[in-house]
């Protein structure tokens, strides 16, 4: 069961170097904000993973503060670039 | 291992899919909308099904709700944000 959910973990980590691509290879900054948001999602995902996988059930915490904080970015990016025009 | 158990790996492993296939969906697809799409399904199918095999794990009312909460919060952010980046993308590329 744990080595399984650890191999869970690992794939939402290969996930995350996925997404990692899209930063580098661009071509817009929107482009790059998306990867931002899968960061936040996958992230997420991990932290609940893990609450079960090492039992530690205060990650959910975790979990639920990195999924109110991880949107903040996105509007952030947003409304930078919209006023910087 | 018990039949919770076997369910919640199911779960996990269906919902590890979606986050890979939608990773797969931001590199290969062409251009920022369809990317978006392919993110919108990580953000409410992915999240939820994983959400749903570690509830299974849990044992405590409070720790359900939390779980429920990061769920509902992830697809209320990522609605959100999809919106916010698609009306960006969408002015960049008029001008």
């Amino acid at each position: 069961m744990r080595e399984y959910l650890l191999a869970v973990i690992a794939a939402l980590l290969t996930a995350l170097l996925l997404g990692m691509a899209r930063v580098i290879l661009g071509p817009t900054p929107a482009d790059r904000m998306l990867s931002a948001q899968l960061f936040g999602t996958t992230g997420t995902a991990i932290l609940l993973v893990a609450a079960v996988a090492v039992d530690r059930p205060a990650l959910l915490d975790v979990a639920l503060v990195l999924a109110v904080l991880a949107p903040i970015t996105v509007v952030a990016f947003v409304h930078l670039a919209g006023a910087r025009q | 291992m018990t039949p919770g158990g076997v369910v919640t790996l199911v779960l996990l492993t269906a919902g590890a899919a979606f986050f890979v296939a939608g990773a797969i969906g931001l590199l290969r697809f062409p251009d920022t909308f369809s990317r978006l799409h392919a993110l919108t399904k990580v953000d409410n199918l992915g999240l939820g099904l994983v959400a749903a095999g570690v509830a299974l794990q849990m044992t405590s009312p409070l720790q359900w709700l939390k779980l429920l909460l990061v769920w509902l919060l992830v697809m209320l952010s990522g609605a959100v944000a999809s919106q916010l980046i698609a009306q960006h993308a969408r002015r960049a590329q008029d001008r």
